[in-house]
Formats: C-alpha cells, structure tokens, sequence
C-alpha cells in the first residue's frame, strides 16, 4: 500500500474534478423552477430612507423591508466590556448606512430581466453628511452612522503598560504613523445562495457559497425564526473563501425568506461589481507607534494608537470587534517586548462593512511591527534582521506568555530567521547593492517574521469558545471508509488531508477514503473553516474517530484470526497477527453481511464512529514565519518587481507539505496584492472608486515571483500529530516584507514609505516630497487627525 | 450585472452592415471583438437596441499589400497581428504594440477597428497608429473616406465617426529598412491600460521623424516633427537630447495637470528614444 499517511506528498484527490471542469459550484446548480434575484441597493452612503416606489405592474416581483416584516436584523455581538450594539436589518428599514446596501428584492426568469425590475424601482431619501474617514469619525460633532453607538466606536480594545518609566531613560525612540489600505476579497468565486421550500420535509434548504455551513444555519434560523431542524444548508464547491464566505449576510436572509413566501427556488449570484462596491471590504488600519529601545536595538518598550475602519455594520458571527481587539492583542509579534501600551478603536463609517480577510488584523499588525523593527534598525545603524534576532522569543522560553497573554506553544524562532536569512543571502545582496543600481534600478532586500495564533479555540475577543470539533467515520460493508465533517472545505484540500490523517490511524489506503463536507444534514456541527483551524480540529477529530475504528476493527480482526487483540497490529488496509492477516474488507463484510463469523461479544457500537476533539490547550497553536524577498525599483517609474521572494515557515507537523506550499504560495500572492496593488478608494460622499478589477488591481502571474519555501516542523505538544494551522500564514508576511525591501532601495534617497499598497505613483511622490524639503521625510498619507488618547 | 436586451444581427456584407446601422439610428451599435462593448453591455453603460456583429464580413479580416504601404481589415486581431499572420511593415513596431495590449484572451478576440472605434485614450492602437502616419478608411452607406488616424479621435471615448460609419480599414505607410522606432508603456501590472506612452519612429529614407504622447485621459498628442522634443533632427543618442520643458510644454497646453502623469510621460518618451537609438 503507498504511504499516503500524515507527512505525505500525496496529490490532491479533489483535483481530478477540478481540472476536468467537473467542479460543481453555486452557479452550476439547477433545480427545477429556479428564478433569480438583483436587488435594489442603495446609490449613497448615508441617507434617510423615506419611500421605494415600485411601478404597479412590477409589485409582484419586489420586496421590501416592509414585506420582511417578522424577520430579525442580523445582530452580531461581542462580549467585550464596552461593546456598542447595533443592527444590520437585511433590506433597509429607515436608514441607509453604505453604498450598495440592500434596499428590495427583485425576482424575475434571469438576472437580466431581475434587473430590468431593479432599474425600475426609485428610492426616495435624504442624503445625510456621510462619515468616511475614520479619524473624523471620531472628532465631536460627526454624524453618527448608527445612534447606539456613541462617538462612532463600536469598541476600544486596550493594554496599559507603563510606558512612563521606559521612556524616561530609553536612548532609543522611534515614531511613525502606518497606514493599510481598505482592501476588498477577491475570490474567484463570487457569493452565490439558492433557497428553495422543500413542502414534503417542511425544510428550507439552502445551497451557498460558504465557509461554515452550520452556522450559516444557525444564524438563519435565529432571524428567520425558523427551527434548526427546519432548515439545511449545503456548501457545494468553494471557490475560494478566505474569510468572505464566513459571514451571514442580508442576500441570503432575503432569499431564505422570499423562497418560504414564493414557493419556488431563488438564486442571487453575486457578481464582481457588487462585491467590490458592496461587499467583501476589509483590512483598512491605522497606527500611531513609538518604540523605545537601546542602543542595541533590544526593545524596552512598545506604545501604540490603532484604529480599524471597520465601516457601516458589525459582521455576523465575528463582530465588529475582531479586527480591533486583534490589533491590540497581536502587535507584539514574535518578540520578546517586557512593557507594552496599546489602545485600538474599531471605528463605525458609512462604508461596507470590514470583514476578517486570510490572517484578519496580521498582516495589519506585521506590516506596523516589522516596519518598526526597521525603523529602529536604521536608527541606530545595524542590519535589521539583527535587531529582528535581538527581539525573538527564544526557544528555550517556549512554551511563553507574552507580554498580552499571548501563549506560544513551541517554536525555534531564530532558526527560523536564519533559514531565511541564508535563503536570500543577505550578504550577497548588500554586496551587490554596494555595486550600485542595475540597469538604472535599485536593488532593495526586506524581511518580515510574524508568530501566527492558529486554530485558537476562543475567538480573538477571548470569550467566545470553541471547544470541540466532530467528524464521523465508517467503513462500509465493502471495506472503505467515508468522513463526514461539518468544515468546509474552500481549496485547501482537505478531501485529501483528512484522508490522510484517516489512512495514518487506521491504515487504509487513501484510494478507499471519500471525505464529505458541506452539508448540515449529513454532518456533525461545525463552527467550520477559518482560523486556519481546519487540520488542527478537523484533522484532530478525523483522527481520534479512526482510532476509535481501528480498536475496533482490530477487536474484530483478532476474533477472526483467533488470536488476542494485544498481538495484532492495523496497518496496510488490514489487521495483522502472529501467523496472518484479515483485510479490513473482510472484517467490514463479517461484520455486515457475515455476523456469524464474529464472536458474540462484538462490540455493538459498530463501524461507525462519531470522534470528538479539543487540543489540549485552546489558546491556539502558533506556527512561525520569516519572509524575505529581494526587489528592484525604477526611481523613474516607480516601478517595483520582485526578484526573490523567500518563505521559511514552521506549521509543526506538515499532514501534506505540498499542500502547505500551495497555501502558503497563494497566501503570499495575496500579501503581495496588499503590499503592491490593492486599494479599494473613497470619495468624500464615501462612494467607492473601484468597481471594476480595471481600477481593483490584482496581482498576476506575472506580478508573482517564484516564492521558495524551507520548512521547519517544531511539533505542537497540543494537537493530534503536532499540527499547527499554516492556511493564513502565506498573506501575513508580504506587506512588511515588500515594503521593507522597498524603504530599502531607497534608503539613499532617504526616503521610507509607511502605507500600503506601495505604488509606483506613491513612490514617485514620497521621492518628489524628499526632494523638495531636502531632507529625509516620511509618507504615510496625509497627517493624522486621530486625537491620542490613554487607553 | 447582465445586459439589457437587445436584438442581433450578423450581416456578410458592408452594405447591409452599414444599412443596418443608418436604420438603427443612434440606439445601434457595430460590434466586433466585444472586448470594450461587452464590460460597457454588462454594465449597462451601454443599452444599444441592436448590436450589429461585423465580425462575418470576410473583407474586413483581409490585408492588402503595395509597395508604400499596407492595409489591413478593421477586424484583424491584435493576436493576428502579435503571431506574425499580417506581413510585417513596420519593422517589428505593430507586433511589439500588439503583444502589449491587455492579456492574451482579449487580444485573441480585440480588433484594431474596435480599440480605434471605442477611443479609448490609454488603448495602444490610438496612439501607435497616429505614430505611424496611418490613415483609417471608413464606409458608412453615404460611401467610404479617408481620415488621418491622428484625427479619429477627438477626445477621451469620442470619435469624429457618424453613428452609421464603420471603420474599413487601417492604412499604413511602410517603414523603411533603415528606420528605427521606440515604443514604451507603463502599467502597474501586466495587462492592464497603460499610464503613460511615448513613441518615436525616425526612417531616414524619407526623413520622417514623428512622436507621439499617449494615455493622457484624452487624445494622444502627435508630433509631426519630434525633431521640436529634441532640438533638432534624429541623430545618434537622441535620448540624451529630450527636451524635457518642449514635453511639458506640449502637456500644459492640453491640460495634463498630473505630476505623476507628466513625469511617466516624459521617462516613456525618453526611453522611447533611447530604445530607437539602441534598435
């Protein structure tokens, strides 16, 4: 039997289907009478809405907030001291809080005639001052974007270290102001739901695009008013989530409802356009941070202001509070930092709301923290990946309570930073930078090195739990095994890596594994696929489930072969004694088909098994990870290409190390989108600039390098196998790595840039702006207007 | 978003693709590639009533060929032109324009009319066409002209062409063997519009010497004789001879306020320059 067990470099046993186009994803699903929805959304960002004229030929084909009458608004709350609740109602009752909310329901045969409907129906509102800047958001006299929350702050997350005493004798401050840019998800896929009414189950049954079918569930029946048991929901094929798809939103409330009231199924297909101006918004911050350090670059102590521009609604199940109580929580990174302040204010603007994107606030917060590391570097003349050294946890403080209460389970973090540092021979580029520009380009390197919080089983605001993850195993009276789990999943394999976690514990060949996903009714509960959770829960239950099979199956195994159970062993599709085996085939048919060759003591249980698991601390398991990357600048264009780009990543315990490469590969071409190319603008009436990807910029194949990765397996001591969660990590590097190597380039020009997307237009400006003050400057947009306050 | 409704025709004549867009009136619209018309469809930027497809009209896909110059259909595609199947008259020049433009799917199926037609101002074939001294031949049931390419296009998507009048045919004077040419765009990433162009043909043969400054948000500017941007005739290391304050001189007058833009538009020049010298 090949060795396709945990460890394995076994192809993905989805990809078969995937690359035969077989896939079969929202909108390749059918169903008989199915009509479309467009909805009416909202043109301006902040308005009172007085009235929705619907033409009297049209009334029977559009829905509005007065038609949902008895539907719940969507209520997502964190338990965080101080937390202002408001309310996200699925069509607008009273108040318009973005642009492209939902104002009515269109139905129709197709979308394009649901949209002739939708062009049909006027709105009439009052516009009201529009709060698109989070730092005005805050001074007194905004206008409010919900009345219940005072001063426009859904919550203010805080750590309060005595900075006083440091910075009194610290020889070393550094202060800068970083900025992200509001960027926007970009799956290929877009959101899609079909809702249809299922009259002889009396269920509603739900077809979406979604991370998390289960609490897709949950979440419908609390609004609808609808029970549990009344409703399924079954994800098909993802393509692609990375946090978008792990929310419950107004258009699938909307559907569920209007498929109860018509009778028929409904689909809404989202497209490109609504899900860049309404839609999938997330990763705009702000910081304000002073380092105080000594002359070494050890740092002493970390102040920092934050806010999060986490727009006009708080996002179902996460809350408006995630990214901010993130920020706050995280910005210490992988260091060793003994006193730390930090406030950070998860601000309400009228823009779509900001929801958790592939490593939610980290690569915010590595972006902040690894340019600090920088800046201190340069402030006190060293290489900063010695000032980088001269700060990491070391392993022999693992495991480790940071300075937030962060728990470290393991890790060899400055053998990390030295792989990485060998990989893109940083001596070999000083040198070649000492030779001077290339063909009129200059040379820049930098790095970035985060610690990745995986698969933490309390949500970022520390109270919510997550305790337990299920998956159910049985082998079928052929002999083959199938695994139901609640996870979803969205690309990241794990058809295969449960499999192979399955054929590890107990001895089954992947071939005889199907793994099914996605469906509430054929599945246990799931809190499902973020987190870069799926491995470390889903794989831990997989596993405990097989090795309950296993026992099992040797009990029956030994009987068979007439010997006790202490002297067989389960392994290669069989149960192996002193003189012989038994397939698992033949145990599966004895057991099934041929009881009377089983002994009468045979544990009725069976072969089916529902496995539960919980790592033995739910803190999260931290993975580590240093970035490198080489690029090369046009000081004339502003033109940056990536040379080198190099990823020394430790996820523990690898299940499928190819897989992981791919994850990490399309988590550093989004980091690399966010450090070079995505920017979703406003205007000032807070419309959003970018509806097409013509002004959306998304990396490329040819704007992605060939990224190479070196693996470290530091095993974590509290999951099944020593998994840690690795599906986030790729994103989190980039910004900080680019934008580093970028400074670094034009360090003699001294210039040093602290916002993100770095563009050849800021480039050019941040050169201009040095040039004409004749000195060194600073760009991190336009002054901060945000009041600093004590946390 | 989906297109609103419309009726289709896909005429085997000029004549009855012509006929068909005069009794249209303004809500008919020729289509070709669809690679600008289908984004606007879906949009609904455009509502046409009809669209009528000129992509079955087998005279405009074909390629004359005479000994001052070549003529090539409105339908020819910008890959046709990349792959070498139109005969190369320009020394490389058309081909290295036409690998430039978007990604390899649109230039499957963009044509050289269609980019000329739609005018979009950061499109490559609206400036390079200009460069070349090319000229457009259109045919609308009033009869054929003949327009200089530099004067299509009169502004940021606006064309001086009636709602009924196709484009023919794009005729281009050929290059001679001892011309040189520089063409250079910048784009943030592959595929996308460029931000600013600049281009320079000198063919010593007939002592043209022209240039051209495009992706300016409106028509590209064209100088008939560059030897204004370089104080004086094409030589040896022209590059080094750029006037900088001509350029921008020529970009105040037509209102190109962006520093940014001026600044890409002057480095693309330079290196236009630079790439003829080297050719």
């Amino acid at each position: 039997m090949a060795k396709n067990g945990v460890g394995a470099r076994a192809k993905r046993k989805e990809d078969e289907r995937f690359l035969l186009g077989q896939g079969q994803y929202i909108g390749d699903l059918r169903f008989p009478r199915m009509r479309d929805v467009a909805f009416v959304r909202s043109p301006v960002a902040h308005a009172r809405l007085k009235g929705v004229v619907i033409p009297d030929h049209l009334r029977e084909s559009v829905f509005t907030a007065r038609d949902l009458a008895g539907v719940r608004p969507i209520k997502a709350v964190s338990p965080l001291p101080g937390f202002q609740i408001s309310e996200q109602p699925p069509l607008v009752t009273d108040k318009i809080r973005q642009v492209g909310e939902l104002v009515a329901i269109c139905v129709a045969d197709t979308r394009a005639q649901a949209e002739d409907i939708a062009a049909q129906v006027l709105l009439d509102y009052e516009e009201l001052p529009a709060v698109v800047d989070m730092h005005e958001a805050r001074e007194p006299g905004s206008a409010l974007v919900h009345d219940t929350v005072k001063g426009n702050v859904y919550v203010s997350v805080g750590f309060d270290g005595d900075i006083d005493t440091v910075a009194a004798v610290a020889p070393v401050k550094v202060t800068r102001e970083l900025r992200t840019a509001r960027q926007v998800m970009s799956p290929i896929e877009c959101r899609g739901f079909i809702a249809q009414w299922d009259a002889r189950l009396g269920q509603l049954i739900v077809h979406g695009a979604t991370q998390f079918p289960h609490v897709v569930r949950t979440g419908l029946a609390d609004v609808l008013g609808v029970p549990e048991i009344q409703i399924r929901v079954v994800s098909p094929d993802v393509g692609g989530g990375f946090g978008y798809k792990a929310i419950l939103a107004g258009e699938e409330v909307c559907l569920s409802w209007l498929a109860m009231r018509v009778g028929y199924p409904v689909r809404w297909l989202e497209d490109r356009r609504e899900m860049l101006v309404a839609n999938a918004n997330c990763r705009e911050h702000f910081y304000a941070i002073t380092a105080y350090a000594d002359k070494a670059g050890k740092i002493l102590a970390i102040d920092a202001e934050a806010a999060v521009d986490t727009g006009a609604y708080s996002a179902y199940p996460f809350t408006a509070a995630i990214e901010a109580s993130q920020v706050s929580a995280i910005l210490p990174g992988p260091y060793d930092i003994p006193v730390y302040r930090c406030n950070t204010a998860a601000v309400a603007t009228n823009k779509a709301p900001q929801l958790p994107y592939r490593g939610v606030a980290r690569p915010g917060v590595c972006f902040a923290m690894e340019l600090m590391i920088d800046a201190i570097a340069r402030e006190i003349g060293r290489e900063p990946h010695e000032v980088r050294a001269a700060n990491l946890v070391r392993p022999e403080q693992m495991p480790y309570d940071n300075v937030t209460d962060k728990h470290f389970d393991s890790g060899d973090y400055p053998q990390l930073l030295r792989m990485a540092i060998d990989a893109i021979d940083v001596n070999g580029v000083r040198a070649r930078q000492q030779r001077g520009p290339e063909n009129g380009r200059l040379i820049g390197l930098g790095m970035a090195f985060f610690s990745e919080q995986t698969g933490h089983g309390t949500t970022a605001d520390g109270k919510r739990r997550v305790l337990y993850e299920q998956c159910f195993a049985r082998l079928t009276p052929d002999g083959r095994l199938e695994v139901r789990a609640g996870i979803q999943s969205i690309g990241q394999g794990l058809e295969t890596t449960l499999a192979q976690v399955a054929s590890e514990c107990l001895g089954i060949d992947i071939e005889d594994v199907q793994v099914k996903l996605g469906d509430t009714e054929l599945s246990p509960y799931s809190s499902g696929a973020w987190g870069s959770r799926g491995m470390i829960w889903a794989g831990g239950a997989t596993a405990r489930a097989c090795k309950e099979l296993a026992a099992r199956v040797a009990h029956m195994g030994a009987a068979l072969l007439q010997t006790d159970i202490e002297s067989v062993t389960v392994r290669d599709n069989a149960v192996y004694g002193p003189n012989g085996n038994v397939s698992l085939r033949d145990i599966a048919r004895a057991y099934y088909l041929a009881p009377n060759e089983l002994p009468g003591d045979t544990d009725p249980h069976g072969l089916e098994v529902t496995g539960g698991f919980s790592p033995t601390r739910v803190t999260g398991m931290h993975s580590g990870s240093a970035h490198a990357c080489i690029v090369a600048v046009d000081p004339e264009t502003g033109g940056v290409e990536i040379l080198d780009y190099v990823v020394a990543e430790d996820a523990g315990t690898l299940v499928n190390p190819m897989i992981v490469e791919g994850q990490i590969w399309g988590g550093a071409a989004q980091g690399i989108g966010s450090a070079l190319f995505e920017e979703m603008p406003f205007d000032r009436q807070g419309q959003p600039l970018a509806s097409t990807l013509a002004d959306y910029l998304l990396p490329g194949c040819p704007e992605v390098p060939n990224i190479r990765i070196f693996h470290m397996e530091t095993p974590s001591p509290y999951t099944e196998f020593g998994i840690k969660g690795v599906g986030e990590g790729g994103a989190i590097g980039p910004g900080a790595a680019v934008a580093n190597a970028i400074n670094d380039a034009l360090k003699a020009y001294g210039v040093e840039i602290c916002e993100i997307p770095i563009t050849p237009r800021r480039i050019l400006q941040a050169m201009q702006s040095v040039a004409m003050s004749k000195g060194p400057a600073m760009t991190g947009g336009e002054p901060a207007r945000m009041p600093r306050t004590t946390p | 978003m989906k297109p609103v409704a419309f009726d289709y025709e896909r005429p085997g004549s000029l004549d009855e693709a012509t006929r068909l867009l005069a009794e249209g009136g303004s809500m008919a619209k020729a289509v070709a590639g669809s690679q600008s018309l289908g984004p606007m469809l879906n949009l609904r930027l455009a509502q046409p009533d009809l669209l009528v497809d000129i992509t079955a009209i087998s005279e405009l896909r074909t390629v004359t060929e005479r000994p001052d110059l070549i003529e090539i259909g409105a339908c020819v595609t910008h890959a046709d032109i990349e792959d070498g199947r139109i005969p190369d008259a320009t020394r490389g020049l058309l081909a290295f324009v036409a690998g430039h433009i978007a990604y390899r799917a649109v230039r499957n199926r963009g044509t050289v009319g269609g980019s000329l037609a739609h005018a979009d101002p950061a499109a490559d074939w609206v400036s390079a066409f200009p460069l070349l001294g090319a000229e457009v031949v259109t045919q609308s049931s009033r009869g054929a002209r003949t327009i200089p390419a530099e004067t299509l296009m009169v502004s940021s998507f606006v064309t001086g062409l009636e709602h009924d009048e196709l484009i023919r045919a794009v005729r281009l004077p050929r290059l001679s063997a001892r011309a040189r040419w520089g063409y250079v765009r910048f784009n943030h990433k592959a595929g996308e519009f460029p931000h600013a162009i600049g281009g320079i043909i000198h063919d010593p043969e007939n002592g043209r010497f022209r240039a051209v400054l495009g992706a300016i948000e409106s028509a590209p500017i064209v100088v008939a004789d560059a030897a204004i941007l370089f104080g004086g005739p094409y030589d040896r290391d022209i590059e080094k001879r750029l006037d900088e304050r001509a350029v921008l001189d020529l970009l105040d007058a037509r209102g190109v306020q962006d520093d940014y833009n001026r600044r890409l538009t002057l480095v693309a020049l330079r290196r236009a320059a630079a790439q003829a010298s080297r050719a």
